[in-house]
């Protein structure tokens, strides 16, 4: 198969992000928008635009591809990204998915199916299993927190983003986490299943990406997101920043084995817990999909991942040895967002009066991924992000300082962004410092180092 | 920033000339884009504008479900919070003016979005007409870019009637229902 015509079924920077490349490779685009979306930036830039009411709506997007006339749909990360339903109306329209096949994203998208593959795959797991509310009173998700050990963590079984997390720290609140939990996560995910877990803290989150073919699949390198507020990455960096040898290899050879028990093809994550001061890891999630902080991937291996994303939907095997990736220094991604740290992050949509950015020579290590511009209008309807600025350097500290100067550089108005924030952090020693944990940002938050 | 029809190595290109050169600013435009570039104490800084017009393929709308999607989820299903839970309760309920004497106030969403009577699906609305309510009584919920954001009462009082049905875009400052408020 040779791909000529792909219909992008994505908004915002990702959308743009995947026109860059195709614009590269010599394949037309056609971007799936919405009312909301039919002026902005993407569109403007897309060969063609098709309009659809929602970036849910799997019939929908499979209809447009085909009105399009276009050959593969690719779905960016979020809405149908991850949707077996999309990937098999595709097969059945005809048409490439630009991801892996259904049975993969099934098994990665049902939490607790993914748990069961890891455990085949000699994954380490937190200790845990399913909650079953229909257990006398709990009695059954009682039993089973009491053989986990407090704190236990709750977790909805059909989909990630934070929603339906919980905490338990004592035993009289368990029942009643785990009813909210299931009330939450049957509205999100239409899959009322939780499942516990052990609560480790502090704990690291450090990834590591596969791609596969379906034959073979490899890694390339990790990537730390510990920097999170309520489970959303803010900054992402890689390669994790003072992670052991032992640990690095353990983690990145233990993707690679359960993207190969999965015989994963396409661009994927898999998300470990770190205990760094038990230096032990725990297999998390897979997250079958592109994700936004790919670019610190691709700055220090030098890859274009949808690039390689297109050719192994082209059936083309991998076309990169492990052996043949290489990592060359260190780098690091903000992800600026329209929201206000001040007031508890509270999105900020608005029209945006001016966007300036850095602009940086060949070498300099900068890179911005953004889809807005002045006159840009920032719909409540979709998330917050507005731009992705990533700085390369040869060690962590020149990454760093990159990014300091690139982000002096920036200027967004019209919209109350998390700029600022994002400033200060960087010049905090501890994140200079590295190898921060999960709890850091909301504590730097509270404390006296955040204006 | 790496926005096409300018790639970030025509940038790159355009700034290895211009450091050459004495100048301190550049501004660029073609009936596609506007590019300036300006040198800072920091470095060079950039903005685009993409001034192409979009181009669609069809006229007509691809669509099976009316609804608009709010958000950035992997289900496509049953996944707004409230959908199902105000669904019984859906359509604008018109407040009976003759009813009752106190003013008549309204609650007003604080950020534009999604209006949600009911805090998940199958729940019982948060108030109805004719409920009472205090102050600090939470009426409903605007979810705005993936965040539900609770709008309380305001002011105590008896629910008049509602001028956003369930699910429906609220503007930010429109009258999302009416309080008779206490006298």
């Amino acid at each position: 198969v040779i791909l000529r015509r792909v219909l992008i079924a994505n908004r915002g920077e990702i959308a743009v992000r995947v026109m860059r490349t195709c614009r590269r490779l010599g394949i037309e685009t056609v971007l799936a928008v919405t009312a909301a979306d039919a002026d902005a930036v993407p569109a403007r830039l897309a060969d063609k635009t098709i309009e659809i009411t929602s970036y849910l709506d799997v019939d929908a997007v499979v209809e447009a591809a085909a009105a399009a006339r276009a050959d593969a749909i690719h779905p960016g990360y979020g809405f149908l990204s991850e949707n077996p339903r999309l990937a098999l109306a595709c097969e059945a329209a005809g048409i490439v998915f630009i991801g892996p096949g259904a049975d993969v994203l099934e098994a990665a998208g049902d939490k607790l199916a993914a748990r069961g593959h890891a455990v085949a795959a000699g994954l380490p797991v937190l200790p845990g299993g399913l909650a079953d509310p229909a257990g006398e009173g709990g009695a059954g998700a009682e039993a089973l927190a009491g053989r986990i050990g407090y704190p236990v963590l709750v977790k909805a079984a059909g989909g990630g983003g934070g929603r339906g997390l919980r905490v338990v720290r004592d035993p009289a609140d368990l029942a009643g986490a785990v009813a909210v939990g299931s009330a939450e996560a049957k509205a999100a995910f239409a899959d009322p299943r939780v499942y516990l877990e052990r609560y480790v803290s502090p704990a690291r989150h450090v990834e590591v990406q596969l791609l596969g073919d379906g034959e073979n699949v490899i890694h390339l390198g990790d990537r730390d997101c510990s920097v999170q507020r309520r489970y959303q990455k803010l900054i992402e960096e890689a390669p994790a920043p003072l992670l052991g040898d032992a640990l690095r290899d353990g983690l990145r050879n233990a993707a690679v084995a359960l993207g190969e028990h999965l015989r994963y093809r396409g661009a994927g994550t898999v998300e470990f817990l770190v205990d760094a001061a038990r230096d032990a890891f725990y297999f998390l999630e897979v997250n079958a999909r592109i994700q936004v902080e790919h670019p610190v991937t691709e700055a220090i291996t030098g890859l274009d991942l949808v690039e390689e994303q297109i050719a192994i939907a082209e059936r083309r095997p991998l076309r990169v040895r492990q052996q043949d990736v290489t990592f060359t220094g260190h780098a690091i991604e903000c992800r600026l967002n329209a929201e206000d740290p001040a007031k508890d992050f509270l999105p900020s949509p608005g029209t945006i009066t001016g966007a300036v950015f850095p602009a940086g020579a060949t070498g300099a290590g900068l890179r911005v991924d953004t889809h807005v511009q002045a006159g840009s209008m920032v719909p409540p309807h979709y998330d917050s992000l507005l731009a992705k600025v990533i700085a390369h350097g040869a060690g962590r500290g020149e990454a760093l300082e990159r990014l300091e100067d690139a982000l002096g550089r920036c200027a967004i108005d019209g919209v109350v962004t998390n700029l600022d924030m994002h400033r200060k952090l960087l010049a905090d020693p501890e994140f200079e410092a590295g190898g921060v944990d999960t709890g850091y940002l909301t504590r730097w938050l509270s404390g006296a180092g955040h204006g | 920033m790496d926005l096409n029809p300018l790639t970030n190595e025509d940038v790159a290109d355009i700034l290895a000339l211009l450091d050459s050169l004495p100048y301190d600013e550049l501004d660029l435009e073609t009936p596609r884009f506007r590019l300036t570039l300006r040198r800072t104490p920091g470095g060079w800084t950039q903005s685009t504008q993409v001034l192409s017009v979009p181009e669609p393929v069809a006229t007509t709308t691809v669509s099976h479900r009316g609804a608009p999607d709010h958000g950035d989820v992997t289900s496509s299903s049953s996944r707004t919070g409230a959908e199902e839970g105000g669904r019984a309760a859906d359509g604008v309920e018109v407040a009976d003016e003759a009813d009752g004497d106190g003013e008549l106030v309204a609650v007003r969403a604080p950020l534009p979005g999604t209006f949600y009577r009911a805090p998940r699906p199958g729940a019982a609305p948060f108030v109805e007409v004719g409920s009472r309510v205090e102050a600090d009584t939470v009426i409903g919920i605007v979810e705005t870019m993936k965040l539900m954001n609770s709008v309380p009462a305001g002011v105590a009082g008896v629910v008049a009637g509602f001028c956003v049905a369930n699910a429906e875009f609220a503007a930010q400052g429109a009258a999302l229902l009416r309080i008779r408020a206490d006298q």
